[in-house]
C-alpha cells in the first residue's frame, strides 16, 4: 500500500531546556492511502499531542525537537511539513490535511451562520471561485454529510450537537484534503448520534478516498471502525497492529489491559480487573519502560532499558510492531 | 458482616414512587399573560427501589433525566410530585437539620472529582468534615484519627498517612474519586447514589473504581443507585438495569435480561448502537435499515403517547396517543417495558 503521510522520529515536547516534559518521543507512524489509522490512549499518552504536532499547529510552550513528517501528494513528490514555510503551511493545511477537533461542536462561531463559516474557507483557499460556486460547494458538503442544504442559513445555537458535529466534518472535507485528523470526534455525543456520525464517515471515506488519523481513548470503538490501530503510553508508540490482530491477540500488557478494561456487551459476563495504578506523569517518567510499574509482567530489563519498537516474528507474516521485552526484536532486525 | 446486617439484606432503603419534576422555563412578553406555564418536562412518574446490598442502574442519553433522578433522590431538587420514600416513610426536607440527617443515611458521589473536592483543603479535612457532620469522629482526636485511617484503607488508599495530608491536585483522577467516596461513607450511609462515577476517569482506571464499589456495596451492605451513560458497564456492575429516554422509563429488569433480550425499541437500539470489537469493519453495519436514529425530542412539548413513537421503527397508531403504561413481558419475573408492543390485550393486526 502507498503511504500517504509518513511521521519518522517525531519528537515533542512541552517547554525547554531541563524542565521540559517529554509528551511525544520517538514516533513512527506510516499512514497509507485511503485507511482508517486508530490512535488510542489514555488522557496524557500524547495522542493529541502527536496530531497538533504533525499539523504543526502546537501552541507554545510546545516545540517540535526533532523528526519529520513526510507528505506525499497524490501526483507531485514527496515533502517534509515541518520544514514548510508560512505560506506553503497556509497553502498546506485544510487543503492536503484537515482536522477536527475535540468537542468541535463547539468550534462553530455563535455568531456567524453556518453558509458564512463553510464559504469562509473557500474564500481562503481558492479566491477566484465565484460567490455562486462558493455556495453550491457548501451546500453539496452539507448535503454529503447529512443534513439538509436548507440549513445553510442556521446559526449554530438552531442545530443539535450531533449536526453541529456534522458541519464539522463536513468543513474539514470541503477541500477533499487527502489526511483526515479526528480528534476525539464523538466522544460529547450520545451512541447512537456517534454509530451515525462514524457510520457516515466511513461511507465518506469509501467514496471519497480520504485517509483518517482517528484518535479516541475508546478502544472498543476502534476495532470496529479502523484497519489499523497503534497505541501510546507515556509519550511512545507501544503496540501497532490490523484492528483485528489487536483484538484477538494484544501482545503488549498495556493493550491487554487496555481491551481488559471495557465490560463487554455479549458474550460471558467475566470478572474484569483494568489496570492497576495510574497513568505516569509526564514530567517524572519512570524509567525504562514506562509502562512496569503498572506491568503485571514486569521483569529486570524493564525498568532499566527502554524497549525498541520492533517487528516480532508472526506465524502468518502479517505487518505489526510491539515495544515489549517480553517480545524481543529477532536477531538481525531493527 | 455482622448477622444482623446479613438479615437486613434486600430490606428496601428507598423509594421512588411517581416521581415528577417540572422546570419551570422563563416565558416571553408576548406569553406573558397567557395561561399556559411552559416547563421542561425533566422527569415524569418514575419508580424505583433501591434495596440494601444491589446495585440498580439507571441508563440514558444525556438529557434523560437521569442525574435529576440521583438529585431528586438526595433532596437536592424539591419535587413536582410523587413521592420518596425511606423505609416506606415518605420524606420531604428542606436544608437544616432534617436534611443533615436524611444526607446521613443517602449519600451521592458527583461526576467529576476534580470539581467535588475543595482545592484549598486536605483529604484530612474533607474527610473529618464528613465525620463531624454526622457524629462518627468519635469523642478524642485518637478516635477521629482511626477513622480517618478506617475511611482511606476501605477505598484502598493505603497507608493512608500517605494520602491524609496531600491536597486534591496531588492526586490522580482515580484517587479523588476514591477520596469523594471515602467522604461519602464518612457519614455511614445507607444508600450511595452515584451520579456517573466514572465517566471523567481515565479508561484504565474505571473498572478499578467500579470494582470498588461493588466491595464496599457487599462489606457495607450499602444499596447503590448507579447512573451511567454505558450500558455496557450497568451489565457488568449493577444487578437491575432501568433505561430511561427523554424523562419517563422505559424498560427495566435484571442487568443481563434487559441487556441480551432487550424488549422496548430503544433498548434495541441504544444496545445496537454501542462499540462492538467483534463487529469488524467493513461488517454490515446493523443499523443501515431504519432502527430509530434520530435525536431525543424537546422536553418542553413532549409528544403525546409514548415520547419515543416520532423515531421507532415500530410504532402503531396508539402509541402517538396512548401514553404507554408497564407491562411485563413474561420471559423473566420482573421485566418490563413501557411500549405497547407488548399489550398482550390487544389484537395485533395481522
Amino acid at each position: 500500500m502507498e503511504p500517504v503521510l509518513e511521521i519518522r522520529n517525531l519528537n515533542v515536547d512541552y517547554g525547554l531546556g531541563d524542565k521540559a516534559v517529554h509528551a511525544v518521543r520517538d514516533v513512527n507512524l506510516t499512514l497509507h492511502r485511503g485507511e482508517v489509522l486508530g490512535l488510542a490512549g489514555e488522557s496524557g499518552s500524547g495522542k493529541s499531542t502527536l496530531a497538533y504536532g504533525l499539523t504543526r499547529l502546537l501552541a507554545p510552550p510546545g516545540v517540535i525537537t526533532g523528526g519529520e513528517v513526510v507528505y506525499h501528494p497524490e501526483r507531485s513528490p514527496a515533502y517534509d511539513v515541518l520544514r514548510l514555510t508560512d505560506n506553503e503551511l497556509r497553502a498546506f493545511r485544510w487543503a492536503e490535511t484537515a482536522i477536527v477537533f475535540q468537542g468541535a461542536m463547539n468550534s462553530l462561531n455563535p455568531v456567524h451562520k453556518i453558509s458564512t463559516q463553510l464559504t469562509d474557507v473557500l474564500r481562503a483557499h481558492e479566491p477566484k471561485m465565484s460567490e455562486h460556486s462558493r455556495n453550491a460547494r457548501a451546500r453539496e458538503m452539507l448535503k454529503v454529510v447529512g443534513i439538509s442544504p436548507d440549513r445553510m442559513e442556521a446559526y449554530p445555537h438552531q442545530l443539535s450537537g450531533g449536526m453541529r458535529q456534522r458541519v464539522m466534518i463536513g468543513m474539514a472535507l470541503i477541500l477533499q484534503p487527502q489526511v483526515v485528523i479526528m480528534d476525539e470526534p464523538t466522544t460529547a455525543l450520545d451512541v447512537v448520534m456517534q454509530r451515525q456520525i462514524l457510520g457516515q464517515l466511513i461511507e465518506l471515506r469509501e467514496r471519497l478516498g480520504f485517509s483518517v488519523i482517528f484518535i479516541t481513548h475508546d478502544l472498543s470503538l476502534l476495532v470496529e471502525f479502523s484497519n489499523r490501530i497503534a497505541i501510546m503510553y507515556g509519550g511512545r508508540i507501544v503496540e501497532e497492529a490490523p484492528a483485528s490482530t489487536i483484538y484477538r491477540d494484544a501482545l503488549h500488557p498495556y493493550s491487554k489491559g487496555l481491551l481488559g478494561s471495557f465490560p463487554a456487551l455479549r458474550g460471558p459476563r467475566r470478572e474484569l480487573a483494568g489496570i492497576p495504578g495510574s497513568p505516569p506523569d509526564l514530567a517524572g517518567m519512570p524509567s525504562g519502560c514506562s509502562f512496569h510499574p503498572r506491568c503485571p509482567k514486569a521483569f529486570d530489563p524493564c525498568s532499566a532499558n527502554i524497549p525498541v519498537l520492533g517487528r516480532p516474528g508472526t506465524p502468518d507474516g502479517s505487518v505489526r510492531s510491539v515495544a515489549c521485552w517480553l517480545h524481543p526484536v529477532p536477531a538481525g532486525e531493527e | 458482616m455482622t448477622q444482623d446486617a446479613k438479615a437486613r439484606a434486600g430490606e428496601v432503603v428507598l423509594e421512588a414512587i411517581g416521581l415528577t419534576k417540572h422546570f419551570p422555563v422563563r416565558r416571553g412578553l408576548r406569553k406573558l399573560f397567557s395561561k399556559e406555564r411552559p416547563a421542561v418536562h425533566a422527569v415524569d412518574d418514575v419508580r424505583l427501589t433501591l434495596r440494601r446490598g444491589q446495585v440498580v442502574a439507571l441508563v440514558g442519553e444525556s438529557g434523560s433525566g437521569k442525574s435529576t433522578v440521583a438529585r431528586l433522590l438526595a433532596q437536592l431538587y424539591p419535587r413536582t410530585d410523587g413521592d420518596i420514600r425511606l423505609h416506606g416513610e415518605s420524606t420531604t426536607v428542606k436544608g437544616g437539620g432534617a436534611f443533615r440527617a436524611y444526607a446521613a443515611r443517602v449519600q451521592m458521589i458527583f461526576q467529576d472529582p476534580f470539581a467535588s473536592l475543595n482545592p484549598v483543603h486536605t483529604i484530612r479535612y474533607h474527610l473529618t468534615r464528613s465525620l463531624k457532620i454526622h457524629h462518627n469522629a468519635g469523642k478524642t482526636d485518637a478516635d477521629l484519627e482511626n477513622a480517618l485511617h478506617e475511611l482511606l484503607t476501605q477505598v484502598s488508599l493505603t497507608p493512608p498517612e500517605r494520602y491524609l495530608d496531600k491536597f486534591p491536585h496531588e492526586l490522580s483522577g482515580g484517587q479523588r474519586q476514591r477520596v469523594a467516596i471515602a467522604r461519602a461513607l464518612g457519614a455511614r450511609p445507607e444508600a450511595l447514589l452515584a451520579d456517573e462515577p466514572v465517566s471523567m476517569l481515565d479508561v484504565s482506571i474505571r473498572l478499578g473504581v467500579l470494582n470498588l464499589l461493588r466491595d464496599l456495596k457487599e462489606r457495607l451492605n450499602l444499596a447503590i443507585l448507579y447512573i451511567t451513560h454505558d450500558i455496557a458497564s450497568a451489565r457488568y456492575f449493577a444487578d437491575e438495569t432501568l433505561v430511561m429516554y427523554a424523562g419517563r422509563m422505559v424498560e427495566g429488569g435484571d442487568s443481563e435480561t434487559v441487556t441480551q433480550t432487550p424488549a422496548h425499541p430503544y433498548t434495541r437500539l441504544l444496545i445496537d448502537s454501542a462499540p462492538d470489537p467483534d463487529r469488524l469493519a467493513g461488517d454490515a453495519d446493523p443499523l443501515d435499515e431504519d432502527r430509530g436514529n434520530g435525536e431525543p425530542p424537546s422536553l418542553i412539548n413532549p409528544p403525546s403517547g409514548c415520547r419515543f413513537h416520532p423515531r421507532c421503527p415500530s410504532a402503531m397508531p396508539r402509541c402517538s396517543t396512548d401514553l404507554p403504561v408497564r407491562l411485563e413481558i413474561g420471559d423473566v419475573p420482573g421485566h418490563w417495558a413501557a411500549c405497547w408492543l407488548y399489550d398482550a390485550k390487544a389484537e395485533v393486526p395481522a
